[in-house]
């Protein structure tokens, strides 16, 4: 196929908004504004974090999903539906279990009529493409991750797509299958053996979009948006030791730990604001293992977080929860992709388990505001208690069922292990009195 | 969120033994489960009405008079056995039409969904009372209609479950093979025969195995019946053993049981069993199964080359079905759910004003030809018969669950017992009931106490599988944790397996309770030759209103024990099942 950047853009995404409607008639903004264009010949990523609607967006462009404002063209023809000239490769793989790779492949030729002698080859090129020879009448669950995605990746391709969408198409494998299947796909993709002219990748994953693409769109969250367009010029095959490569990963942690300026220094890493703070599941082992992390060598309190992402495993779907939680309970700050302790942190990490549990109390009741509602419910209350419906009910008003769920389990988390309140899964009811 | 839908979705087909109709309904009964159960009782009344009008044709079906020869016997198993598969094949076809539809479309889905959770609960034996006049009806003078009704009979005992089963599977479609599925353009032929059907077919297949099973005992219920003047003799091993004890012929009944044995025995091996391993590759997970179900038929078939053929054939209908339906994949969004606000009302009317003139039918009926005392009657008779059921189904529970721990914690005896407690539950116990009701006049004991344990007889296997399978999935851990902290027995009966079997054995004492109410109609009244035992219980009230075609009172018997059977689903199982599906859920 022949460069041509100059064309009218292949996916042209106008104005799409995204929303979905409360149970009290108000509607929750998912994604706000968007606006993109992809040309021909280029990989670009959607980088953000879980949340901020990349799925979404990626959904709509497939067709899967109407937007409820704006417009997604194609080649020109506005999307209302499936479109023959795109194909998905799912994050879960989605392979139809009772189908033999084969007959997996041949599914979407299938779907389009095309004859089963014509489909049969089709099908047995694409496999032989992607390295899957030997493997046409194995089942899914026969195959491991890595061999499984390909399956997913050949059924794709052999029904010929302009565009390729992949859906967090690595991040269900291990770190090494992951990274032999990018590289494969990359090769395929440079020698120009893929009847594909432009792929579109949704990730959270920072090096995955530095590695793999010519264009990072950063997402943010609450109601999703593009904050920043960056360009990636580094030359391939990328080296991810390369400085040039480092320097654009750090830059991009920064940009994505960046304080939404005008807004409360701490209280602003999380949507929505006092009691109705929408708060993500993080354990307290985790807060204070990543607290002994960094307290301890090399950082000393003080560490670049992609660097101490590494060593742990974690990617930014991981780490920047735990990172936000420590900053919301004010035990760390977080800024320009750095954590840095703060003396309350320090002090924490040399405590022993009923200090910590104790101060771990007066920062979840001080900053937290729901965790200091519950509380002082539980404080005014003749019996101590209170049904947990009744805070529910308080969230409901303010957020979706599933988010009020999350946050009233985080809280109870928090606030059963500094021991500032106790909540009865049985019954449904916060009380004071801690079984001794 | 994908990830949590595929887990819930991976999970309950590898379950598999879940009873049908818990997933989704609720515990309190709401407004449509009230129209319903009003619109199914009105259908009685109706048929009922219908029933008495026609004055059913006082014929005797003698031309093919049942006799107690050996030499016919195969013919009359062959005979119960064509039935019994002709009555499937309904509840498939009921099932593929009415649970699609009931997925699909939402209109549809508020009245089907209740409706199915209904009549799972009204006894099957029941229906046999109208159907037999109107076939009869239809079919005049012929064998024909009496075949239809054994056949419907056989059929309202089996649909219900299979579709709530295929329904429920339906609406847990994996979301990322749906969105493939969306995605590649998959006509609605092509996607229901490449992702529903087979992500449904674990569930349908278990679901029609229990059918069958209980199929099996309806099958020689119905075929010799009594309505009113009108008495049917189809040729089959229900009527041989109906004519068997008329003859106080002991060698014939031993001679039915012994034939049934046999046909059980093989539709387990030539049917089931190939049907089960051939299923078990649409089992919805995605690392291989240690075990496979194993069969030889199956096996042999799938070595012959007849196999290929027939694969190729089922390949080439499929593609030519598939064109006849070709039409512009549907590449619509779909439309906005605000939009059909007003369509909604519209039906709500439209099936509030169908309830309100079925309650009047209803009570139009009743009027005429009933009395409060009737119904007075009929509860506390339906009280009896209640008490039966929960104490018969406590003490084969305090038989059956230690006998079937003990079982399923040893590998080799549960692979050997598995199988026989399956093929007990699939034998009809009605076939048994005139050894018992020898031995009650022989020894003259009391009906009223000595007659309910046959209403058991045939059910409490369930209670013995489901335990065995629940104890045989019990994780190696646990067990081990709890012989490392020497548990002493009654903590370990509490703390450790009790719990952990609750999910399997709900699920068995739901399926014997159902069962139980059900023989009830057949098991509360007995007789040999000119003996007629009686115990007083809702069933034999049924039973004696239906053999004097009093159809009113055949209304209200059926009525009032569906209500009981609802109200124990409601109270008593579903509450226990969430129970354990919340609590003591292991994975």
């Amino acid at each position: 196929m022949e460069p041509n950047n100059q064309a009218a853009p292949l996916v042209v995404v106008d104005h799409v908004r995204q929303t979905y409607a409360k149970g009290s008639g108000d509607s929750v903004m998912v994604l706000d504004d968007m606006n993109l264009a992809l040309r021909e010949n280029e990989i670009v990523s959607l980088l953000g974090r879980s949340g901020c609607g990349k799925s979404s967006l990626l959904r709509i462009i497939a067709g899967l999903m109407p937007p409820s404002g704006g417009r997604v063209t194609i080649g020109g023809r506005e999307v209302d539906g499936p479109a023959p000239e795109v194909a998905m490769v799912f994050q879960t793989f989605a392979l139809f279990p009772w189908l033999t790779v084969l007959e997996n492949v041949e599914i979407g030729l299938e779907a389009q009529r095309v004859a089963p002698a014509e489909r049969h080859k089709l099908a047995l090129a694409a496999i032989d493409l992607i390295g899957l020879d030997g493997y046409e009448s194995a089942y899914p669950k026969e195959l491991s991750g890595g061999m499984r995605q390909r399956v997913g990746m050949a059924r794709a391709l052999v029904v010929h797509p302009k565009l390729l969408l992949m859906d967090e198409a690595f991040s269900a494998l291990d770190v090494l299958t992951a990274e032999t299947l990018r590289t494969d796909l990359l090769d395929l993709w440079h020698e120009g053996r893929m009847p594909i002219s432009s792929i579109l990748l949704v990730t959270h994953n920072i090096e995955e979009a530095v590695l793999m693409s010519d264009r990072i769109l950063v997402l943010a969250s609450n109601p999703g948006r593009i904050t920043a367009e960056i360009p990636v010029t580094l030359p391939q095959p990328r080296n991810r030791l390369d400085p040039a490569f480092r320097a654009l990963v750090d830059d991009i942690y920064a940009r994505m730990t960046a304080r939404p300026s005008g807004k409360a220094a701490a209280a602003g890493t999380f949507p929505g604001t006092g009691i109705s703070m929408l708060l993500p599941r993080v354990s307290p082992n985790l807060l204070a293992g990543l607290m002994e992390s960094v307290a301890g060598e090399p950082y000393n309190g003080h560490a670049d977080l992609p660097l101490l992402a590494a060593p742990l495993q974690m990617e930014i779907d991981d780490l920047f929860p735990v990172a936000e939680s420590l900053q919301l309970l004010r035990f760390a700050e977080v800024a320009e992709g750095d954590i840095r302790l703060t003396d309350a942190g320090k002090r924490f990490v040399q405590l022993d388990s009923d200090g910590r549990k104790k101060l771990f109390a007066q920062h979840v009741l001080a900053y937290v505001p729901l965790a200091g509602h519950i509380k002082r419910v539980l404080d005014e209350r003749g019996a101590h208690a209170a049904p947990a419906s009744r805070f529910r009910d308080e969230l409901e008003d303010n957020m979706s069922e599933e988010f009020a769920d999350q946050t009233l389990r985080a809280v109870t988390s928090w606030g059963r292990y500094g021991e500032a309140f106790a909540y009865d899964e049985a019954s449904g009811v916060f009380s004071l009195d801690n079984p001794t | 969120m994908a990830d949590r839908d595929l887990e819930k979705a991976r999970r309950a087909p590898l379950l598999g033994l879940r009873p049908a109709g818990f997933g989704t309904a609720g515990l309190r009964p709401n407004l449509y489960d009230l129209a319903i159960f009003i619109l199914i009782a009105a259908a009685f009344v109706l048929a009922a009405h219908g029933a008495r009008q026609m004055a059913a044709p006082s014929t005797h079906l003698v031309s093919n008079p049942i006799v107690l020869d050996p030499a016919n016997l195969p013919e009359y198993a062959l005979r119960t056995t064509l039935r019994m598969f002709a009555a499937i094949f309904a509840s498939l076809l009921f099932t593929f039409v009415v649970a699609t539809l009931a997925a699909k479309s939402r209109k549809a889905e508020l009245v089907i969904v209740p409706a199915l959770d209904i009549l799972q609960s009204v006894p099957v034996l029941g229906f046999l009372t109208f159907t037999v006049a109107y076939f009869l009806r239809l079919f005049p003078g012929s064998e024909m209609g009496a075949e239809c009704a054994a056949i419907f009979a056989i059929f309202t005992s089996q649909a219900w479950n299979m579709a709530f089963s295929f329904y429920q599977s339906l609406r847990t479609i994996p979301r990322d093979l749906d969105e493939v599925s969306r995605h590649f353009g998959l006509s609605p032929w092509l996607k229901f025969w490449r992702l529903e059907a087979p992500f449904a077919a674990p569930g349908l297949i278990w679901n029609t195995m229990m059918s069958m099973s209980g199929g099996w005992f309806f099958v020689v219920a119905s075929e010799a019946i009594t309505v009113g003047d009108t008495t049917v003799k189809l040729p089959g091993i229900g009527s041989w053993l109906a004519v068997a004890i008329d003859a106080k012929d002991i060698s014939a009944v031993l001679l039915a049981v012994l034939a049934m044995a046999i046909v059980i025995l093989g539709y387990d091996q030539l049917v089931f069993r190939p049907i089960v391993a051939w299923a078990d590759k649409f089992r919805f997970e995605q690392t291989a199964a240690q075990q496979r179900p194993q069969s030889w038929v199956y096996d042999l078939w799938r070595r012959s080359r007849l196999v290929r053929r027939t694969t190729a054939f089922t390949g080439w209908l499929n593609e030519g079905i598939a064109s006849l339906l070709q039409r512009a994949a549907r590449r619509r969004v779909p439309a906005s759910a605000t939009a059909s606000r007003a369509a909604d009302l519209l039906w709500g009317a439209v099936v509030a004003a169908i309830v309100a003139y079925a309650l009047w039918r209803i009570v139009d009926f009743t009027r005429q030809s009933l009395t409060w005392d009737d119904v007075g009657t009929a509860l506390l008779l339906g009280v009896y018969t209640l008490i039966r059921v929960m104490v018969l189904i406590a003490v084969a529970s305090a038989v059956w669950v230690p006998i079937g721990v003990w079982i399923g914690l040893r590998p080799w005896a549960s692979t050997r017992v598995q199988p026989v407690a399956q093929f007990l539950a699939a034998f009809p116990a009605n076939v048994l009931f005139p050894i018992a009701v020898v031995l009650i006049v022989a020894l003259h004991l009391n009906p009223n106490i000595w007659l309910s344990p046959l209403m058991v007889l045939g059910t409490q296997w369930y209670i013995l599988f489901n335990v065995i399978a629940g104890a045989s999935a019990f994780p190696t851990d646990l067990r081990e944790a709890s012989t490392m902290f020497r548990l002493r027995t009654w903590q370990w009966w509490r703390q450790v397996i009790v719990p952990g079997i609750l999910p399997y054995y709900v699920t068995g004492a739901l399926t014997a309770a159902g069962g139980s109410w059900n023989a009830s109609i057949v098991a509360e009244v007995a007789s040999w030759g000119d003996t007629r035992l009686r115990a007083a219980g809702l069933g034999a009230y049924i039973a004696d209103a239906t053999a004097a075609g009093d159809y009113a009172r055949v209304v209200l018997g059926i009525a009032v024990m569906s209500v009981m059977v609802v109200a124990c689903n409601r109270l008593l199982w579903r509450p226990l099942y969430r129970l354990a599906e919340r609590r003591y859920r292991l994975d």
